[in-house]
C-alpha cells in the first residue's frame, strides 16, 4: 500500500503542446482515485508519468511519500494495466502473469503457485495455457489485471481498462473491478472519459480539462457542487442547465426541474416559464426539451422527468416548471467558477 | 428474382453451387500450375545429373526422362574429383557468419530507428538505405582497396568482411518494418513488469519480430551462397572458394561444360537451403501479432 502524490507536475511536449500543467494531487492510502476527463485532457499523460513512461517537464512524483525522480517504471513497484491490455502475444496467460515474477528473480514453484492464485482470484484459472489471441474481451482483461495484480504492487495505474468491452460487459466488469480493489485495498489511480465509470467506481474524483485539474471531489461532490462551468457539463447526462443572467449564470440540473405541483419544491422555489418543443420519451424517464422564458437569456434547457411523474406535457404550449431554492448553482460569467448564492 | 416462387429459389441454389464448384477447381488449377512452374527445373536438373553422356547428348532422346540406365559418375566426380566439400565448406562458413554479422548489427539499429525518435533518425535510415542502392559491380573496385589494406586477398574472410555491407542495409530496413508492428505498450508493459529496455528488448521485441528474424537469416544466408561479383574478385585459391565460384570455376573447363555435375552442385545446394526454409514457413507466414491489441 502506499499514497501517490503529485507535486506542480507539468509536460509540455514539442515545447508548446501543454499536456498537462502544473497538477497537485494526492491519494489516501487505498483510495480508488478517477481521473475523468475528455479526451486530450492530459490525464493518460499524467498517469504515464507516475508510472514512469513518460519524463515531467517539471514538478515531482512522490509514492510512499519518495520522489520517484529518475526512478526507470521497474523501481517504482507500480502495476499497469493499458487500454489495450498489452499482453504479449507470443506467451500464454499463465507465461503472461509470471513474467514479472521472472523479472523480481522468483522460484519457479514459487510463480507457478503465485500465478495460480491471482489467475483464481480473477477467475480465468482455467485459462492458463491459452494465447491472448484465443480469449474473449472479458478474458485478456482479467489476464492482464492478473498479470498486474500478481506481484502484489503498492500502486494501480489503470488506462481505461474497460473501454475496449461492450456496452453489458463493460458494466460486470465494472463491479468486479471494483470489489476486486476493495478486496486487495491497493491505490489505484483509474483513468478514464466515461463519466459512469468515474461516478460508480471512484472514492474520489479528479475532473481534468486541458491539462489542468478542474475540480476534486467525491462523485456526490464533483456532481452536486461542480466547481466551475465546465465540471457541470461535463457530468450528468443530461447535463446542468445554464442559463446567463446578467453576469451570472444559473445553473440547474435536469432532474431538480419539474412541472409545478408535481414535488413540494419549498417556499423559496424558483418558478419559470418553460416553453415545451419536443419531449423524448426514454423508458425510465422522459426528457422535455424548450426554452426558458424571463430567467435571463433565452436558453435551450431539458428537464428530466423520472417515469413516475406521469403529468401530460403538451408541446408547443408554455408550462409552468420550478427549482427549488437548494438546487440553484451560480457561476461568475467572466471566469465561469462557482460563486455566492443569489436572490432572484 | 421472386423470393416467393421456390422452384425459382431452387434454382438460384444450383447456379451458386456450380459457381463455386468451379471456382475450386480454377483454383486448384491454378495452383498445380505454379507448382509445376516452381518445381520443374529442380526436376530437369535432378534427372540430368544422374544422366549418362549418351543419353544427354543425344539430341534424339527426350531430355526429360532416362533413356539410359542412370548412373553416379558425375555427383561422384563433382564429390571427389573437385574440391566441392571444400566449397560447400566454405559457403557454410561465410553464410552462418554472415547471418551473425547481419543480425548483430541491423538488430539494434533497426530497434533504434524504430523507436527511440532521434532526430537524426530519419535521415540515417535513409542514408542507410542509399548504400544499398550502389551496384556491387562499381562497388568491388573501391572495396578491392579495403580488401588489400586489411589484407584479406584470396580468403574467404574477405567475403565474410564484404557480404554484410550488402545484407546489412536491407536487414536493417526488414526489421525497422517489423518493430513498428508490435505495439509501443506492449514494450512498456515489459518495462513496468519489472524488465530494462534491453531486457524488453530481448524478451517482448525480439520474439516478437522472429518472422522478420528468419527472413533475414534467409535472405543473408541464401546472398552469401549466391553471390558471384566479389567472390570473383577477391577470391582465386580454390581452398578458398565458395560454391557460386568454386562450382562454375572447376566444373566449365574452357568450352566444356561438365552439365550433369554442374547440376548435381545446384540440387545439392538448393535441397538443404530449401528444407531449413519450409522448418520455419509457418512461423514466417502466421500474424504473429495477432491478438496482441485487441480484435
Amino acid at each position: 500500500m502506499a499514497i501517490v502524490e503529485v507535486r506542480a507536475l507539468t509536460k509540455h511536449f514539442d515545447g508548446d503542446v501543454h499536456a498537462v500543467e502544473a497538477v497537485d494531487l494526492a491519494t489516501t492510502d487505498g483510495e480508488f482515485l478517477v481521473l475523468l476527463g475528455p479526451s486530450g485532457c492530459g490525464k493518460t499523460t499524467l498517469l504515464r508519468m507516475i508510472a514512469g513512461l513518460e519524463e515531467p517537464t517539471a514538478g515531482d512524483v512522490l509514492i510512499g511519500g519518495n520522489s520517484m525522480a529518475g526512478l526507470p517504471p521497474r523501481a517504482r513497484r507500480i502495476a499497469m494495466v493499458f487500454q489495450s491490455y498489452a499482453l504479449y502475444p507470443h506467451k500464454t496467460v499463465l507465461q503472461n502473469i509470471v513474467f514479472p515474477l521472472k523479472a523480481a528473480g522468483m522460484a519457479p514453484d514459487e510463480r507457478r503457485r503465485q500465478a495460480q492464485w491471482a489467475a483464481d482470484l480473477l477467475g480465468i484459472g482455467h485459462l492458463l495455457d491459452r494465447k491472448p489471441r484465443h480469449l474473449s474481451g472479458g478474458e485478456r482483461q482479467r489476464a492482464a489485471l492478473a498479470r498486474a495484480l500478481v506481484r502484489e504492487p503498492s500502486v494501480f495505474l489503470l488506462d481505461e481498462p474497460l473501454s475496449n468491452l461492450d456496452a453489458k460487459l463493460r458494466a460486470t466488469a465494472r463491479d468486479d473491478l471494483k470489489l476486486f480493489q476493495r478486496r486487495v485495498g491497493t491505490t489505484t489511480v483509474y483513468v478514464t472519459h466515461d463519466q459512469v465509470e468515474a461516478m460508480g467506481m471512484g472514492d474520489r474524483i479528479v475532473v481534468m480539462d486541458k491539462g489542468r485539474v478542474r475540480q476534486v471531489g467525491t462523485p456526490g461532490d464533483v456532481y452536486r457542487h461542480p466547481a466551475d462551468t465546465f465540471v457541470a457539463t461535463f457530468l450528468g447526462s443530461p447535463p446542468m442547465n445554464l442559463v446567463r443572467r446578467d453576469d451570472v449564470v444559473v445553473g440547474f440540473r435536469p432532474e431538480s426541474f419539474l412541472p409545478k405541483g408535481v414535488a413540494d419544491a419549498g417556499a423559496e422555489a424558483l418558478t419559470v416559464s418553460f416553453h415545451v418543443h419536443r419531449v423524448e420519451y426514454l423508458g425510465s424517464e422522459r426528457h422535455v426539451i424548450g426554452t426558458v422564458e424571463g430567467l435571463g437569456e433565452e436558453t435551450r434547457v431539458i428537464a428530466m422527468l423520472p417515469a413516475t411523474v406521469s403529468v401530460d406535457v403538451p408541446v408547443e404550449r408554455s408550462h409552468e416548471f420550478v427549482v427549488a431554492a437548494g438546487d440553484l448553482r451560480f457561476f461568475d460569467v467572466g471566469s465561469g467558477l462557482r460563486t455566492e448564492r443569489q436572490r432572484l | 428474382m421472386d423470393l416467393s416462387d421456390t422452384t425459382e429459389v431452387e434454382v438460384a441454389r444450383r447456379a451458386a453451387r456450380r459457381r463455386r464448384t468451379g471456382a475450386r477447381v480454377a483454383l486448384y488449377g491454378l495452383v498445380l500450375a505454379f507448382t509445376g512452374m516452381a518445381a520443374f527445373p529442380f526436376v530437369w536438373a535432378t534427372i540430368t545429373a544422374f544422366k549418362r553422356n549418351q543419353d544427354l547428348y543425344n539430341r534424339a532422346n527426350n531430355p526429360f526422362v532416362f533413356n539410359l540406365d542412370p548412373t553416379l559418375e558425375h555427383v561422384d566426380l563433382l564429390l571427389s574429383g573437385t574440391a566441392f566439400p571444400t566449397f560447400a565448406r566454405n559457403t557454410l562458413l561465410v553464410g552462418v557468419l554472415v547471418v551473425a554479422i547481419t543480425l548483430a548489427l541491423s538488430l539494434p539499429a533497426a530497434y533504434s530507428l524504430a523507436r527511440l525518435d532521434m532526430p537524426w533518425g530519419g535521415a540515417m535510415g535513409i542514408a542507410i538505405f542509399f548504400v544499398y542502392l550502389i551496384p556491387p559491380s562499381l562497388l568491388f573496385i573501391s572495396l578491392s582497396r579495403v580488401v588489400a589494406t586489411l589484407r584479406l586477398q584470396d580468403s574467404v574472410w574477405a567475403l565474410v568482411v564484404l557480404y554484410p555491407t550488402i545484407t546489412v542495409p536491407v536487414s536493417v530496413w526488414l526489421l525497422m518494418g517489423f518493430f513498428k508492428t508490435i505495439p509501443r505498450e506492449i514494450e512498456e508493459q515489459a518495462t513496468i513488469d519489472g524488465y530494462s529496455r534491453f531486457g524488453a528488448f530481448a524478451r517482448i521485441l525480439v520474439p516478437l519480430a522472429f518472422p522478420g528474424i528468419v527472413a533475414v537469416v534467409v535472405f543473408a544466408f541464401t546472398l552469401s551462397a549466391s553471390e558471384f561479383i566479389y567472390a570473383l574478385a577477391f577470391v582465386a585459391r580454390t581452398s578458398e572458394k565458395t560454391i557460386s565460384i568454386g562450382v562454375p570455376t572447376e566444373l566449365v573447363r574452357g568450352d566444356v561444360f561438365f552439365w550433369q555435375s554442374l547440376q548435381a552442385a545446384t540440387v545439392m545446394v538448393a535441397v538443404p537451403i530449401a528444407l531449413v526454409f519450409n522448418l520455419f514457413l509457418e512461423r514466417f507466414i502466421t500474424g504473429f501479432t495477432m491478438g496482441a491489441v485487441k480484435g
